[in-house]
């Protein structure tokens, strides 16, 4: 890091991280309920990803912290004050928006000098931030570019720096790589991340894309129809969750008939007892949630098994067996043990003796 | 080899097919070019040559020079000119507010604002003077101390007629309303305004110092849309009894047909030399790219792989 980018780390970390809290929150569209009760916190200094399918209402939650919106109900606190009636403009929450909403009149410096001259700083203090914070996005050289001269990643690196010359309390990102190919949204989000960690500011990243809030993360809020159900570290989330639309939404499971055993802290699946995670519904038929990587699949003439499908995903293959009932499981092998099970394979499949998600069957 | 090779013959002939045929187009072009050419620059300069070869003098500059001391000749210029930059303004004032209030807190009215901005263009102008001639005469003798009749005295001012700034203003209102609402389309005005509010903007700031600066092709053009129309309007002048620049035009025409045309000349140029100058003035304000950016070996690559 150079001298004057350890200076724009130094100066923006000098905002410090915020403790923000929605309480309560209500919003309604016509007929459709966006936030339905929302209470979540964002704890000083973490990013706290929300994740959540179309509709969840993720944005809606953004954009009444930075103003946008309003609430029918509730509160929205940052540091326990509550901002509801402060303008969208006095907030202190710099934003980055999906689309680039780079101000295409002004150059790359002008856009990171933006918020700076609307606060009254003076025109050298605006060039040298300016400097400063696309040297820390690694923009230094493109100073002097326009928007439609820039890529798609570079314009949101530009975003990101304008957001941080505010040195907001709170970092708001509003799906900000979902635009992005694949390989620059790879790297901008280790960037975004690397930038967070080192300046420390609290910043609340909104995304529908399992894969980007679990690597990065500290802790992800998952969303449906307006609230919250599950909020958690990546691991824990991904082990642990705590309802069915959790675990489904959150990687991949596949779902297999249980049976009660008459003891209700197990079931039996696939004829092997296995403890229950949670809570075992009081009534109806169930299945158990399996994440692929805890199946064993065994090369077997006699199973009652068989493998229709294989997906190549590079160190392990995914394999998909039916069982006899016509129940479909996938399976997370090596892809050298998967070489070895070709579909139309005989095989049976075993789980091991963890706790396991039980839910009510869906037909 | 010898197989694969054709005769050269052979082989220009299909050479020279696609020749003729990539200098086809450049043939029509310029075809076409010296067509337009001639009807638009045939007249002018038969009307030029009429104004400067007078028979038995030769050439002389004698019908030019008689227009600046013609009577009318700088008042009517001034008052037509005072009424063009008077309706840009009180347009601009209007609509552009009101265009960016409807698409960013109620874009429902958009369809109502389109057909009130359009219906100026199914009024005759003759039938919107006729009605504006109707309630300006209108007013009984009672109603002579009251405001309202003083308003109706105000706005026929014919130092300054208001009533001729608020005709324009209504027939401006069609072209002004299209080139501006391209000129928002192109535009994600939303989360530009969202952006500027973002980074410390108030909604005042955000709109002059974002939203404009963006706007300023549509609002050049619509600058230049009205400037024509206002410096070209002779119906409803006419009709009201005013007397701005066109409308002099046709009275000198009848007294003195040399320096009639030689106006017509003087107009045309006018009007080239006011557009001109409104589209530098707007080009010397815009903030262009630095020539050679896009491809300066001095910018540095993108610190990560991606690409530029």
């Amino acid at each position: 890091m150079t001298a004057t980018t350890a200076e724009a780390s130094a100066s923006a970390r000098g905002a410090g991280g915020a403790t923000v809290e929605f309480h309560r929150l209500y919003r309604r569209f016509g007929a459709t309920v966006a936030l339905d009760g929302l209470d979540l916190t964002a704890r000083p200094g973490e990013l706290l990803a929300l994740l959540g399918p179309s509709g969840c209402g993720k944005t809606t939650a953004l954009r009444m912290l930075a103003g946008f919106e309003h609430q029918d109900a509730g509160d929205v606190l940052v540091d326990g004050e509550d901002i509801t009636r402060v303008p969208a403009h006095r907030r202190g929450a710099g934003m980055v928006f999906q689309s680039y909403s780079l101000f295409p009149h002004l150059t790359a410096a002008g856009n990171v000098a933006f918020g700076m001259r609307m606060r009254g700083a003076g025109k050298s203090e605006r060039h040298r931030r300016a400097g400063e914070l696309l040297d820390l996005v690694g923009l230094a050289g493109l100073a002097d570019r326009y928007p439609h001269q820039m890529s798609g990643g570079q314009q949101q690196r530009v975003a990101l720096a304008r957001a941080l010359a505010l040195e907001p309390r709170v970092l708001l990102l509003d799906e900000p790589l979902s635009a992005l190919d694949a390989k620059v949204r790879l790297t901008l989000r280790e960037e975004i991340r690397r930038l967070q960690q080192e300046l420390g500011i609290t910043t609340l990243f909104v995304t529908h894309d399992q894969e980007e809030a679990l690597s990065m993360a500290d802790r992800v809020a998952v969303l449906r129809a307006g609230r919250l159900e599950q909020v958690a570290a990546p691991a824990e989330l991904y082990a642990r969750p705590a309802t069915s639309f959790v675990a489904e939404f959150v990687g991949t499971m596949s779902r297999i008939p249980a049976v009660r055993t008459g003891n209700g802290a197990q079931v039996e699946v696939m004829g092997a007892r296995l403890p229950v995670q949670g809570e075992l519904p009081s009534y109806g038929e169930l299945d158990a949630l399996v994440r692929p990587e805890a199946v064993r699949v065994a090369l077997d003439p006699r199973g009652g098994a068989t493998v229709v499908a294989a997906s190549f995903l590079g160190a392990i293959t995914r394999v998909t067996v039916r069982l006899p009932d016509g129940t479909e499981v996938k399976a997370d092998l090596p892809t050298e043990t998967a070489a070895v099970l070709p579909p139309g394979s005989a095989v049976t499949l075993t789980l091991p003796e963890r706790p396991v998600l039980v839910d009510h069957r869906v037909v | 080899m010898a197989a694969l090779t054709p005769p050269a013959g052979t082989a220009a002939q299909p050479a020279r097919e696609a020749a003729g045929r990539r200098h086809r187009p450049r043939l029509w072009r310029g075809v076409v070019g010296l067509i337009a050419a001639l009807y638009f620059l045939g007249p002018l300069l038969s009307s030029l040559l009429f104004t400067v070869d007078v028979p038995g003098q030769g050439f002389t500059l004698g019908s030019y020079s008689g227009i600046l001391g013609a009577a009318g000749f700088w008042s009517s210029l001034r008052l037509t000119l005072e009424l063009a930059a008077a309706t840009i303004a009180v347009t601009m004032l209007l609509l552009v507010p009101a265009l960016i209030a409807v698409r960013l807190t109620a874009p429902r009215l958009r369809v109502l604002v389109e057909v009130l901005c359009s219906l100026p263009l199914v009024v005759p102008a003759v039938a919107l003077t006729a009605g504006i001639s109707s309630v300006l005469q209108w007013g009984p003798d009672d109603f002579a101390d009251t405001p309202l009749f003083q308003t109706f005295n105000t706005v026929q001012n014919p130092g300054f007629p208001v009533v001729l700034l608020l005709a324009y203003v209504l027939m401006a209102l069609p072209l002004a309303y299209r080139t501006l609402d391209a000129g928002l389309r192109a535009l994600d005005l939303t989360t530009l305004v969202e952006a500027a509010r973002n980074c410390g903007a108030s909604w005042p700031r955000a709109v002059l110092q974002v939203v404009l600066p963006n706007l300023r092709g549509a609002l050049l053009n619509t600058g230049f849309l009205t400037l024509a129309l206002v410096l070209g309007e002779y119906t409803v002048a006419s009709i009201l009894g005013y007397q701005p620049f066109a409308v002099w035009i046709v009275s000198i025409g009848g007294s003195n047909a040399q320096m009639s045309v030689s106006v017509s000349v003087l107009s045309l140029v006018l009007t080239w030399v006011l557009l001109l100058l409104l589209a530098a003035a707007g080009r010397g304000r815009s903030a262009r790219p630095p020539r050679g950016t896009r491809t300066s070996p001095a910018a540095p690559a993108p610190t990560l792989q991606e690409k530029s």
